[in-house]
Protein backbone atom coordinates (compact mmCIF):
# COMPACT_ATOMS: atom_id res chain seq x y z
CA UNK A 1 0.00 0.00 0.00
CA UNK A 2 1.19 3.49 -0.89
CA UNK A 3 0.99 7.03 0.38
CA UNK A 4 0.82 6.46 3.87
CA UNK A 5 0.05 9.80 5.85
CA UNK A 6 -0.94 11.19 3.24
CA UNK A 7 -0.62 14.88 1.54
CA UNK A 8 -5.26 14.67 2.12
CA UNK A 9 -3.95 15.09 5.84
CA UNK A 10 -3.72 18.91 6.06
CA UNK A 11 -4.69 19.74 9.52
CA UNK A 12 -2.26 21.87 10.70
CA UNK A 13 -0.08 22.36 7.69
CA UNK A 14 1.48 25.76 6.54
CA UNK A 15 2.49 26.61 3.09
CA UNK A 16 -1.30 26.92 1.10
CA UNK A 17 -1.93 30.55 1.56
CA UNK A 18 -5.22 32.54 2.57
CA UNK A 19 -8.46 31.42 2.37
CA UNK A 20 -10.04 32.96 -0.25
CA UNK A 21 -13.57 33.16 -0.84
CA UNK A 22 -14.93 32.94 -4.50
CA UNK A 23 -17.94 35.60 -4.85
CA UNK A 24 -20.97 34.73 -6.09
CA UNK A 25 -20.17 30.92 -6.97
CA UNK A 26 -22.15 28.68 -8.55
CA UNK A 27 -23.37 25.33 -7.27
CA UNK A 28 -21.28 24.03 -10.48
CA UNK A 29 -18.77 25.65 -12.57
CA UNK A 30 -19.51 23.79 -15.34
CA UNK A 31 -21.88 20.74 -16.70
CA UNK A 32 -19.07 18.07 -15.89
CA UNK A 33 -18.78 18.56 -12.38
CA UNK A 34 -22.71 17.82 -12.20
CA UNK A 35 -22.42 14.88 -13.90
CA UNK A 36 -19.59 14.00 -12.28
CA UNK A 37 -21.44 14.41 -9.02
CA UNK A 38 -24.36 12.71 -10.07
CA UNK A 39 -21.99 9.30 -11.38
CA UNK A 40 -20.77 9.28 -7.71
CA UNK A 41 -24.80 9.33 -6.48
CA UNK A 42 -25.83 6.71 -8.57
CA UNK A 43 -22.57 4.29 -7.66
CA UNK A 44 -21.80 5.17 -3.83
CA UNK A 45 -22.99 2.64 -1.61
CA UNK A 46 -23.99 0.29 -4.68
CA UNK A 47 -20.61 -0.52 -5.74
CA UNK A 48 -18.43 0.80 -3.44
CA UNK A 49 -18.30 2.24 0.19
CA UNK A 50 -17.47 5.86 0.94
CA UNK A 51 -14.53 5.01 2.84
CA UNK A 52 -13.40 3.01 -0.21
CA UNK A 53 -13.60 5.89 -2.43
CA UNK A 54 -12.06 8.66 -0.12
CA UNK A 55 -9.23 5.99 0.47
CA UNK A 56 -9.20 5.97 -3.73
CA UNK A 57 -8.45 9.72 -3.69
CA UNK A 58 -6.05 9.51 -1.14
CA UNK A 59 -3.85 7.11 -3.37
CA UNK A 60 -3.35 9.80 -5.82
CA UNK A 61 0.57 11.27 -6.14
CA UNK A 62 0.38 14.32 -3.65
CA UNK A 63 1.13 16.11 -6.17
CA UNK A 64 -1.38 16.06 -8.81
CA UNK A 65 -3.52 15.99 -5.39
CA UNK A 66 -3.01 19.37 -4.71
CA UNK A 67 -3.37 20.88 -8.53
CA UNK A 68 -6.50 19.13 -9.23
CA UNK A 69 -9.40 20.75 -8.22
CA UNK A 70 -12.25 18.99 -6.47
CA UNK A 71 -14.28 17.92 -8.90
CA UNK A 72 -11.39 16.66 -10.85
CA UNK A 73 -9.87 14.67 -7.68
CA UNK A 74 -13.63 12.91 -7.74
CA UNK A 75 -13.49 11.77 -11.27
CA UNK A 76 -10.09 10.23 -10.88
CA UNK A 77 -11.38 8.30 -7.74
CA UNK A 78 -14.70 7.26 -9.76
CA UNK A 79 -12.75 6.25 -12.65
CA UNK A 80 -9.97 4.45 -10.28
CA UNK A 81 -12.70 2.43 -7.65
CA UNK A 82 -15.33 1.44 -10.85
CA UNK A 83 -12.38 -0.14 -12.63
CA UNK A 84 -11.22 -1.57 -9.77
CA UNK A 85 -14.42 -3.25 -8.56
CA UNK A 86 -14.87 -4.02 -12.39
CA UNK A 87 -18.17 -1.87 -13.04
CA UNK A 88 -16.15 -0.42 -15.95
CA UNK A 89 -13.07 -1.78 -17.65
CA UNK A 90 -9.99 1.00 -19.09
CA UNK A 91 -10.96 -1.04 -22.74
CA UNK A 92 -14.86 -0.10 -22.43
CA UNK A 93 -13.77 3.19 -21.51
CA UNK A 94 -11.55 3.55 -24.41
CA UNK A 95 -13.78 2.24 -26.72
CA UNK A 96 -17.10 3.80 -25.45
CA UNK A 97 -18.83 0.44 -25.58
CA UNK A 98 -19.72 -2.17 -22.93
CA UNK A 99 -18.39 -5.97 -23.53
CA UNK A 100 -19.39 -6.74 -19.85
CA UNK A 101 -22.23 -6.55 -17.58
CA UNK A 102 -21.75 -5.27 -14.20
CA UNK A 103 -21.36 -6.81 -10.97
CA UNK A 104 -24.40 -7.03 -9.08
CA UNK A 105 -24.81 -3.81 -6.35
CA UNK A 106 -24.01 -4.63 -2.94
CA UNK A 107 -27.32 -5.19 -0.68
CA UNK A 108 -27.79 -2.30 1.81
CA UNK A 109 -25.79 -2.57 5.34
CA UNK A 110 -27.14 -4.01 8.06
CA UNK A 111 -28.02 -1.31 10.73
CA UNK A 112 -25.34 -0.93 13.69
CA UNK A 113 -25.46 -3.36 16.34
CA UNK A 114 -26.09 -2.11 19.93
CA UNK A 115 -22.61 -1.91 21.55
CA UNK A 116 -21.78 -0.95 24.94
CA UNK A 117 -19.44 1.72 24.65
CA UNK A 118 -16.13 1.82 26.99
CA UNK A 119 -15.96 5.64 27.21
CA UNK A 120 -18.53 7.80 28.68
CA UNK A 121 -19.02 11.39 28.04
CA UNK A 122 -16.60 13.50 30.46
CA UNK A 123 -13.85 10.54 30.42
CA UNK A 124 -10.26 11.53 29.92
CA UNK A 125 -8.84 9.66 26.85
CA UNK A 126 -5.48 9.45 24.89
CA UNK A 127 -5.15 9.32 20.90
CA UNK A 128 -3.26 6.24 19.78
CA UNK A 129 0.20 7.59 17.89
CA UNK A 130 -1.31 5.14 14.85
CA UNK A 131 0.16 5.65 11.45
CA UNK A 132 -1.29 2.47 9.87
CA UNK A 133 -0.22 1.53 6.10
CA UNK A 134 -3.78 2.20 4.89
CA UNK A 135 -6.60 4.50 5.32
CA UNK A 136 -7.42 6.17 8.82
CA UNK A 137 -9.60 8.83 9.76
CA UNK A 138 -7.76 9.77 12.98
CA UNK A 139 -6.02 13.09 11.78
CA UNK A 140 -2.03 13.31 12.13
CA UNK A 141 -1.81 16.61 14.13
CA UNK A 142 -4.17 14.72 16.46
CA UNK A 143 -2.17 11.20 16.95
CA UNK A 144 -0.89 10.84 20.74
CA UNK A 145 -3.01 13.66 22.36
CA UNK A 146 -4.94 13.99 25.11
CA UNK A 147 -8.56 14.84 25.11
CA UNK A 148 -12.26 14.12 26.83
CA UNK A 149 -15.08 12.12 25.89
CA UNK A 150 -17.89 14.73 24.93
CA UNK A 151 -20.48 12.58 23.16
CA UNK A 152 -21.38 9.07 22.18
CA UNK A 153 -22.88 8.71 18.83
CA UNK A 154 -23.19 5.20 18.58
CA UNK A 155 -21.38 1.90 16.60
CA UNK A 156 -20.21 2.83 13.06
CA UNK A 157 -17.37 0.76 10.91
CA UNK A 158 -14.10 1.17 11.22
CA UNK A 159 -13.37 3.30 8.22
CA UNK A 160 -9.54 1.51 8.31
CA UNK A 161 -11.56 -1.92 7.73
CA UNK A 162 -14.35 -0.50 5.50
CA UNK A 163 -11.51 1.42 3.39
CA UNK A 164 -10.04 -1.60 2.04
CA UNK A 165 -12.91 -3.77 1.63
CA UNK A 166 -12.73 -5.93 4.43
CA UNK A 167 -15.82 -7.38 6.84
CA UNK A 168 -17.36 -4.02 8.46
CA UNK A 169 -15.37 -3.77 12.15
CA UNK A 170 -18.75 -1.52 14.08
CA UNK A 171 -17.39 0.18 16.85
CA UNK A 172 -18.47 3.48 18.87
CA UNK A 173 -17.67 6.47 17.73
CA UNK A 174 -17.44 9.79 19.93
CA UNK A 175 -16.69 13.10 19.67
CA UNK A 176 -13.32 14.04 21.63
CA UNK A 177 -12.66 17.55 22.38
CA UNK A 178 -9.24 18.95 22.79
CA UNK A 179 -7.69 21.91 24.02
CA UNK A 180 -6.48 23.59 21.66
CA UNK A 181 -3.00 24.02 23.54
CA UNK A 182 -2.27 20.67 23.46
CA UNK A 183 -2.91 20.22 20.02
CA UNK A 184 -0.63 23.03 19.16
CA UNK A 185 1.56 24.88 21.57
CA UNK A 186 1.17 27.37 24.18
CA UNK A 187 0.34 29.74 21.08
CA UNK A 188 -2.70 28.36 20.89
CA UNK A 189 -5.72 30.48 22.38
CA UNK A 190 -6.44 28.94 26.25
CA UNK A 191 -9.82 28.26 25.97
CA UNK A 192 -9.92 27.43 22.31
CA UNK A 193 -11.01 23.43 21.03
CA UNK A 194 -10.97 21.18 18.57
CA UNK A 195 -13.82 18.35 18.45
CA UNK A 196 -12.76 15.29 16.45
CA UNK A 197 -15.15 12.13 15.77
CA UNK A 198 -13.23 9.38 16.90
CA UNK A 199 -13.62 5.93 16.68
CA UNK A 200 -13.16 3.67 20.12
CA UNK A 201 -9.74 1.69 18.84
CA UNK A 202 -8.25 4.80 18.22
CA UNK A 203 -8.20 6.05 21.94
CA UNK A 204 -6.84 4.36 25.40
CA UNK A 205 -7.45 5.90 28.40
CA UNK A 206 -5.64 8.49 29.72
CA UNK A 207 -2.81 7.16 31.62
CA UNK A 208 -2.01 8.67 34.91
CA UNK A 209 0.47 10.95 34.91
CA UNK B 1 -5.57 24.37 -15.57
CA UNK B 2 -4.06 26.88 -17.83
CA UNK B 3 -0.16 27.10 -15.99
CA UNK B 4 -0.52 30.60 -14.15
CA UNK B 5 -2.57 27.96 -11.96
CA UNK B 6 -0.77 25.05 -11.83
CA UNK B 7 1.21 25.93 -8.36
CA UNK B 8 -2.27 26.74 -7.19
CA UNK B 9 -4.79 24.14 -6.79
CA UNK B 10 -8.25 24.51 -6.09
CA UNK B 11 -8.05 27.23 -3.60
CA UNK B 12 -7.09 31.29 -4.56
CA UNK B 13 -10.13 32.36 -6.25
CA UNK B 14 -10.71 35.79 -7.50
CA UNK B 15 -13.12 37.37 -9.77
CA UNK B 16 -10.54 37.46 -12.41
CA UNK B 17 -9.70 33.94 -12.85
CA UNK B 18 -12.84 32.18 -11.35
CA UNK B 19 -14.11 31.51 -14.51
CA UNK B 20 -11.52 29.06 -15.36
CA UNK B 21 -11.77 27.41 -11.98
CA UNK B 22 -13.13 23.98 -12.52
CA UNK B 23 -13.48 23.63 -16.26
CA UNK B 24 -9.94 21.97 -16.48
CA UNK B 25 -8.86 24.74 -19.07
CA UNK B 26 -11.92 24.49 -20.91
CA UNK B 27 -11.72 28.52 -21.02
CA UNK B 28 -9.00 28.53 -23.42
CA UNK B 29 -10.51 26.32 -26.05
CA UNK B 30 -14.54 26.90 -25.28
CA UNK B 31 -15.16 24.69 -28.55
CA UNK B 32 -13.30 21.43 -27.69
CA UNK B 33 -14.41 19.79 -24.58
CA UNK B 34 -11.49 19.53 -22.29
CA UNK B 35 -9.55 16.40 -21.58
CA UNK B 36 -11.76 16.38 -17.92
CA UNK B 37 -14.50 16.94 -20.15
CA UNK B 38 -14.23 14.14 -22.21
CA UNK B 39 -12.98 11.68 -19.63
CA UNK B 40 -16.35 12.46 -17.90
CA UNK B 41 -18.42 12.18 -21.12
CA UNK B 42 -17.04 9.02 -22.18
CA UNK B 43 -17.62 7.57 -18.16
CA UNK B 44 -21.15 8.72 -18.44
CA UNK B 45 -21.79 7.32 -21.50
CA UNK B 46 -20.50 3.96 -20.52
CA UNK B 47 -22.59 4.05 -17.54
CA UNK B 48 -25.97 5.07 -19.46
CA UNK B 49 -25.01 2.06 -21.88
CA UNK B 50 -24.61 -0.20 -18.73
CA UNK B 51 -27.85 1.12 -17.41
CA UNK B 52 -26.51 2.31 -14.36
CA UNK B 53 -26.81 5.73 -14.58
CA UNK B 54 -29.43 7.95 -17.02
CA UNK B 55 -29.31 11.36 -18.64
CA UNK B 56 -32.30 12.01 -15.92
CA UNK B 57 -30.29 11.52 -13.44
CA UNK B 58 -27.34 13.62 -13.86
CA UNK B 59 -30.47 16.42 -15.04
CA UNK B 60 -31.96 15.85 -11.42
CA UNK B 61 -28.76 15.86 -9.53
CA UNK B 62 -28.03 19.16 -11.18
CA UNK B 63 -31.86 20.62 -10.81
CA UNK B 64 -31.54 19.74 -7.17
CA UNK B 65 -28.37 20.97 -5.37
CA UNK B 66 -29.11 24.40 -7.78
CA UNK B 67 -33.18 24.89 -6.44
CA UNK B 68 -33.80 22.82 -4.36
CA UNK B 69 -31.01 21.57 -1.30
CA UNK B 70 -29.16 24.81 0.04
CA UNK B 71 -28.77 26.93 2.74
CA UNK B 72 -32.63 27.80 2.88
CA UNK B 73 -33.38 24.69 4.39
CA UNK B 74 -30.72 25.31 7.11
CA UNK B 75 -31.74 28.62 7.39
CA UNK B 76 -35.44 28.02 8.20
CA UNK B 77 -34.35 25.44 10.86
CA UNK B 78 -31.88 28.17 12.59
CA UNK B 79 -35.35 30.80 12.09
CA UNK B 80 -37.63 28.14 13.77
CA UNK B 81 -35.03 27.48 16.24
CA UNK B 82 -34.59 30.82 17.64
CA UNK B 83 -38.79 31.24 17.86
CA UNK B 84 -39.47 28.09 19.17
CA UNK B 85 -37.74 26.80 22.40
CA UNK B 86 -38.82 23.28 22.04
CA UNK B 87 -38.24 23.05 18.41
CA UNK B 88 -34.78 24.35 19.38
CA UNK B 89 -34.32 21.50 21.90
CA UNK B 90 -35.45 19.07 19.41
CA UNK B 91 -33.06 20.59 16.31
CA UNK B 92 -30.32 19.91 18.99
CA UNK B 93 -30.97 16.40 20.39
CA UNK B 94 -31.98 14.59 16.74
CA UNK B 95 -31.66 17.47 13.81
CA UNK B 96 -32.22 14.18 11.41
CA UNK B 97 -35.98 14.30 12.80
CA UNK B 98 -36.13 18.02 13.34
CA UNK B 99 -35.40 18.57 9.47
CA UNK B 100 -38.23 16.12 8.47
CA UNK B 101 -40.54 18.41 11.28
CA UNK B 102 -39.96 21.07 8.80
CA UNK B 103 -41.65 19.11 5.49
CA UNK B 104 -37.97 18.41 4.46
CA UNK B 105 -36.92 14.82 3.24
CA UNK B 106 -33.66 13.96 4.76
CA UNK B 107 -32.37 10.67 2.72
CA UNK B 108 -28.76 11.54 3.77
CA UNK B 109 -26.91 7.90 5.05
CA UNK B 110 -25.40 10.66 7.36
CA UNK B 111 -26.28 11.84 10.58
CA UNK B 112 -26.63 15.53 10.62
CA UNK B 113 -25.92 17.32 14.48
CA UNK B 114 -26.55 20.89 15.29
CA UNK B 115 -24.02 22.85 17.27
CA UNK B 116 -25.51 25.94 19.07
CA UNK B 117 -23.01 29.07 19.49
CA UNK B 118 -23.65 30.53 22.83
CA UNK B 119 -22.66 33.59 24.72
CA UNK B 120 -18.44 33.39 24.82
CA UNK B 121 -18.65 30.13 22.75
CA UNK B 122 -18.24 30.32 18.96
CA UNK B 123 -18.15 27.14 16.99
CA UNK B 124 -17.01 26.46 13.16
CA UNK B 125 -16.71 23.62 11.29
CA UNK B 126 -14.37 21.96 8.69
CA UNK B 127 -12.80 18.87 7.29
CA UNK B 128 -9.61 18.12 7.18
CA UNK B 129 -9.31 15.03 5.64
CA UNK B 130 -11.62 15.51 2.45
CA UNK B 131 -14.52 18.09 2.75
CA UNK B 132 -17.61 16.68 4.97
CA UNK B 133 -20.29 19.53 4.77
CA UNK B 134 -23.68 19.14 5.82
CA UNK B 135 -24.73 18.85 2.30
CA UNK B 136 -28.43 18.28 3.31
CA UNK B 137 -29.30 21.46 5.10
CA UNK B 138 -26.80 23.50 3.41
CA UNK B 139 -26.38 22.15 -0.46
CA UNK B 140 -23.21 21.65 -1.83
CA UNK B 141 -20.30 23.65 -0.19
CA UNK B 142 -17.72 26.42 -1.63
CA UNK B 143 -15.16 26.23 -3.25
CA UNK B 144 -12.90 27.53 -0.13
CA UNK B 145 -14.33 25.17 1.97
CA UNK B 146 -12.67 22.22 0.16
CA UNK B 147 -9.59 23.99 -0.04
CA UNK B 148 -6.19 23.27 1.41
CA UNK B 149 -5.81 26.81 3.24
CA UNK B 150 -8.95 26.28 4.87
CA UNK B 151 -8.19 22.24 5.64
CA UNK B 152 -4.94 23.03 6.53
CA UNK B 153 -5.33 26.05 9.18
CA UNK B 154 -8.89 25.91 10.29
CA UNK B 155 -8.11 23.46 13.43
CA UNK B 156 -4.71 25.24 14.17
CA UNK B 157 -4.89 29.17 13.50
CA UNK B 158 -8.63 29.50 13.43
CA UNK B 159 -9.04 33.22 14.60
CA UNK B 160 -6.75 33.75 11.58
CA UNK B 161 -8.92 32.20 9.29
CA UNK B 162 -12.18 33.83 10.27
CA UNK B 163 -10.57 37.14 9.99
CA UNK B 164 -9.56 36.61 6.45
CA UNK B 165 -13.08 35.39 6.16
CA UNK B 166 -14.43 38.76 7.34
CA UNK B 167 -15.33 37.42 10.73
CA UNK B 168 -13.22 39.41 13.72
CA UNK B 169 -14.31 37.60 17.48
CA UNK B 170 -13.52 39.21 20.32
CA UNK B 171 -10.72 38.04 22.40
CA UNK B 172 -13.06 36.72 25.29
CA UNK B 173 -15.09 34.53 22.81
CA UNK B 174 -13.61 30.92 23.09
CA UNK B 175 -13.35 28.79 19.54
CA UNK B 176 -15.08 25.06 19.27
CA UNK B 177 -13.72 24.12 15.94
CA UNK B 178 -15.75 20.34 14.54
CA UNK B 179 -12.88 18.53 12.45
CA UNK B 180 -15.31 16.29 10.82
CA UNK B 181 -14.09 13.13 10.76
CA UNK B 182 -16.76 10.36 11.01
CA UNK B 183 -20.37 9.95 9.57
CA UNK B 184 -21.86 12.48 11.15
CA UNK B 185 -22.21 16.55 9.35
CA UNK B 186 -22.79 19.42 11.82
CA UNK B 187 -23.67 22.52 11.34
CA UNK B 188 -23.63 25.57 13.58
CA UNK B 189 -26.99 26.92 14.98
CA UNK B 190 -25.97 30.81 15.39
CA UNK B 191 -27.60 32.89 18.01
CA UNK B 192 -30.46 35.90 17.43
CA UNK B 193 -28.78 39.20 17.08
CA UNK B 194 -29.88 41.52 18.76
CA UNK B 195 -32.51 44.15 17.37
CA UNK B 196 -34.58 41.47 15.84
CA UNK B 197 -36.97 41.40 18.25
CA UNK B 198 -40.60 40.74 16.93
CA UNK B 199 -39.04 39.57 13.47
CA UNK B 200 -41.33 36.97 11.34
CA UNK B 201 -39.51 33.84 10.86
CA UNK B 202 -39.14 34.56 6.90
CA UNK B 203 -37.64 37.94 8.09
CA UNK B 204 -34.81 36.12 10.76
CA UNK B 205 -34.43 32.96 8.04
CA UNK B 206 -33.14 35.68 5.30
CA UNK B 207 -30.38 37.25 7.96
CA UNK B 208 -28.82 33.41 8.13
CA UNK B 209 -26.80 32.80 5.68
CA UNK B 210 -24.65 29.95 4.58
CA UNK B 211 -21.39 30.96 6.51
CA UNK B 212 -23.17 31.69 9.86
CA UNK B 213 -24.19 28.45 9.62
CA UNK B 214 -20.91 26.98 8.88
CA UNK B 215 -19.38 28.75 11.61
CA UNK B 216 -17.21 31.72 9.85
CA UNK B 217 -19.96 34.72 10.14
CA UNK B 218 -22.25 35.87 12.12
CA UNK B 219 -25.94 36.96 11.60
CA UNK B 220 -26.14 40.66 10.48
CA UNK B 221 -28.57 43.02 10.26
CA UNK B 222 -28.97 45.02 7.26
CA UNK B 223 -28.04 48.53 7.87
CA UNK B 224 -31.40 49.67 7.57
CA UNK B 225 -33.02 48.00 9.59
CA UNK B 226 -35.81 50.96 10.58
CA UNK B 227 -36.94 51.11 7.00
CA UNK B 228 -37.33 47.27 6.50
Amino acid sequence: MVNVNGVHDMGGMHGFGPVIAERAEPVFHARWEGTVRAIFERTNGRYFNIDEFRRVMERMPADAYLRASYYEKWLYAIETILKEKGVVTADELAAGQPSLPPPSPARKPDPPPRQTPRFNAGDRVATRNLNPKGHTRLPRYARGKRGVIRTHYGSFPLPDSNAHGREPDWQPCYAVEFDARELWGTEAKPGDRVCIDLWESYLEPEAPA
Amino acid sequence: MSDQHRHDPDQSYNENDAHDHGNGGGAHHPDAPSEIEARTLALESLLIEKRILTSEDVDRVVSAYEHDIGPMIGAHLVARAWLDPGYRRRLLKDAPAAVRELGYEYHADTRLVVIPNQPGIHNMVVCTLCSCYPWMVLGLPPTWYKSAPYRSRAVSEPRAVLAELGLQLPDEVAINVWDSSAELRYMVLPERPAGTEGWTEEELAKIVTRDCMIGVARPQLPALVGTR
